[in-house]
Formats: structure tokens, C-alpha cells, sequence
């Protein structure tokens, strides 16, 4: 028993330093945005080191049905150098914090060829062997409705209108009947009071009796 | 009058039928070995027979909606029709039934209008299909239905 556990432990402690070397990116999977529009690409990291000086994160971009892929973001140094040939120049801006492990971009004023495939890559010496991390945008000059949307709510409204006509209906229905009731059993009761009181005050006359002269 | 009350739910039904037809069937424009509107889009190609979901604009999807609520609203007045048969009190009119009906033929014509207008002009020989005709034939047929129900009474 003894031997098992140290074994294990022996084994455990084996695997963890790997895993300390993997250093683990997280971006988003796609991104929607409207022509026109300013969008935040965020790009973090997992790292069982701590966070080094030497920090770097790096974006790529590859264009939607392009093989090749170009560099727009480097962070090194305590520097960030953004793109200033490429396809965003001046429209790129580091948002991020990389003391916090957080290296997002934020990409101003969106065209239609923007979309495509953005590549975080980010090393945190010496934790370097980690796989980068992609996020899809996808650009759109008008929100597009998706299906059965509209048909739903129509529908809804309608059949909803039907169900409150109704229930108003027989609610008025209801309420005008308990009045009309009440109201006739007071003019019932009434009655029945005047009558026995009628019948109270009106004594039929005592007979008498004239003898024939 | 028996004979009348025959008659008139035979037509109820018929246009039930027509409606529902004419709302399932994808088929309100049909261009030379395709048909689309309102549910797919389907082509016959070389052999193949494909179908894609239809364009989600707003004005498909209602004419989807006015469609599905006529449907419904003709089937809710055959059974306010039913009921009314034999609950309703001599020399009654069939209410519920004409109010259900003459909305259902109102939708149909809103859902046809609709199409008719904003059908785009492809310009590829698209004709209109079957189902558009049926539609336009349930609407006169609905909303006489409804106006005989208005003037119909329960005699003994």
C-alpha cells in the first residue's frame, strides 16, 4: 500500500512539471461586427509560471480564402508595436495588459475585408511551448435576422391578442353576471319584506253581525 | 336546411384543405426546374434534386406567420362551427364562427399581398407557382364562407 501511493505520487509528480511547461492561449471562437464598427479581440493566457518581463504576445491575421498570413501585432520588451504597412495601419490599437496576462487589440472602423482568421500567439519565458489560439470575424453591413424570428413573434402576438380577448370576455361575462345576481336578490328580499309586513298591517275586518229588522 | 348545414361544412373543409396546401407546399415560385418560397428553395440539376432553407427576410417570415395564422384561425372557426352546431340556441347566429373565419381570409389576403409585392424580379423567367394560386382562390372562397356564416341562422 505504502509503495502503491508512493509510486503514484512518484509518477504524479513525474507529469505535473510537463504540464507546468504548456503554456495554454484563450481568444474567442468567432466574432461578429457591423461595418463601421470598432471590435475588441481579446487574447489571455494560462501559465503555471509567473508572469516573466519578457512577455510576448503576438497577432496574425490571414484574410478569408488567403493561405498566407501576415503580422500585425507585436508585443516585446514592455513595448507594443502595432502595424503600420499592412492591411490596419492606424486602425490598430493595444488594449491590453500584459501584466495581467491579458494581450487583446482592439481594430477601429471594420470594412468588408476584414474578415478572416486573427492568431494570438503569446510566450511567457520560460514557458513557451503552447499551441496559439485563433478567432474567426466575420463582418456584416446589416445584423441578419435569423430564421423564424419575425414568423414567431407574429404569431405570438396574434394568438396572444385571441387569448386576452377571450379571457376579457368572459371575465366581463363573469363580473356583470355576480352583479345582476346580488342586485336581484336584494330586490327579492325586499319584496318578500314588504309583502309580510303588507300582510302584517292588513287585518281583515271583524265580522258583525245586523239583525234583520 | 340540413342540406344547407351539409354544404357549408363541406366548403369549410375545402378551404381548410386549400390553406393548409397552400402554406406547406414550397412552392410559390417556380422558375424552370426549380421551385421556392415559402419554406425551401429546390432545383433539380443533372439528375440531382437539392433544397436549401430560403431567404430569412423579414417580409418571408411574415408571410409565413400570416400563412400559419390563417390556417389556424380556419381550423379554430370548423370548431367553433362544430360547437355552435349543437350548442347554440334557436334562431342563433353562428358568431364565433364567421368572426374566426372572415380574420382567417383577412391574413390570407395580407400574406399574399405581401408576397405579390415584395417578390424580387429575378428576371429568370419565375413564374408564379401553385401554391400562390391557391392562396389567392382560398381568400374569396374564406371570406365568402364567413359572410354565409354571418347570415346563416339555427332554425329547428
Amino acid at each position: 500500500m505504502l509503495t502503491f501511493l508512493a509510486l503514484t505520487s512518484v509518477a504524479l509528480l513525474g507529469i505535473v512539471p510537463e504540464q507546468s511547461q504548456a503554456i495554454a492561449i484563450y481568444t474567442g471562437w468567432e466574432r461578429h461586427a457591423l461595418v463601421g464598427s470598432d471590435i475588441r479581440l481579446s487574447c489571455s493566457f494560462f501559465s503555471w509560471r509567473w508572469t516573466s518581463e519578457d512577455v510576448t504576445f503576438s497577432w496574425t491575421y490571414r484574410p478569408d480564402g488567403s493561405r498566407d498570413s501576415i503580422s500585425i501585432f507585436h508585443y516585446t520588451g514592455g513595448a507594443a508595436y502595432v502595424d503600420n504597412k499592412g492591411p490596419f495601419r492606424d486602425r490598430l490599437e493595444f488594449v491590453g495588459n500584459p501584466g495581467r496576462r491579458d494581450g487583446s487589440i482592439l481594430l477601429k472602423n471594420l470594412e468588408l475585408n476584414d474578415n478572416g482568421t486573427f492568431t494570438c500567439d503569446a510566450k511567457n519565458p520560460p514557458d513557451i511551448v503552447g499551441r496559439p489560439s485563433s478567432v474567426r470575424l466575420l463582418v456584416f453591413e446589416k445584423v441578419p435576422i435569423q430564421a423564424g424570428v419575425i414568423t414567431g413573434a407574429i404569431i405570438g402576438v396574434v394568438l396572444g391578442l385571441l387569448v386576452l380577448i377571450v379571457v376579457i370576455y368572459y371575465l366581463m361575462r363573469f363580473l356583470v353576471a355576480r352583479r345582476v345576481f346580488s342586485l336581484s336578490v336584494s330586490k327579492h328580499g325586499k319584496k318578500k319584506k314588504e309583502g309580510s309586513q303588507q300582510r302584517q298591517l292588513w287585518t281583515p275586518p271583524p265580522l258583525t253581525c245586523y239583525p234583520l229588522p | 336546411m340540413r342540406l344547407i348545414l351539409l354544404g357549408v361544412l363541406i366548403l369549410h373543409v375545402i378551404i381548410l384543405i386549400l390553406l393548409i396546401v397552400s402554406t406547406a407546399a414550397s412552392a410559390w415560385s417556380v422558375a424552370d426546374n426549380s421551385a421556392k418560397d415559402l419554406w425551401y428553395k429546390c432545383s433539380t440539376n443533372n439528375g440531382g434534386y437539392r433544397c436549401q432553407p430560403s431567404s430569412n427576410e423579414d417580409w418571408i417570415q411574415a408571410v409565413q406567420a400570416l400563412m400559419i395564422l390563417s390556417v389556424l384561425f380556419c381550423f379554430f372557426s370548423l370548431i367553433a362551427f362544430l360547437y355552435q352546431l349543437f350548442r347554440l340556441v334557436k334562431g342563433g347566429r353562428f358568431f364565433f364562427t364567421a368572426i374566426f373565419q372572415i380574420l382567417a381570409s383577412v391574413f390570407v389576403m395580407c400574406g399574399a399581398i405581401i408576397y405579390t409585392v415584395m417578390r424580387p424580379d429575378d428576371g429568370t423567367h419565375t413564374n408564379f407557382g401553385y401554391a400562390y394560386v391557391l392562396a389567392w382562390v382560398a381568400f374569396p372562397l374564406c371570406l365568402i364562407s364567413g359572410l354565409i356564416y354571418i347570415v346563416l341562422r339555427k332554425k329547428e
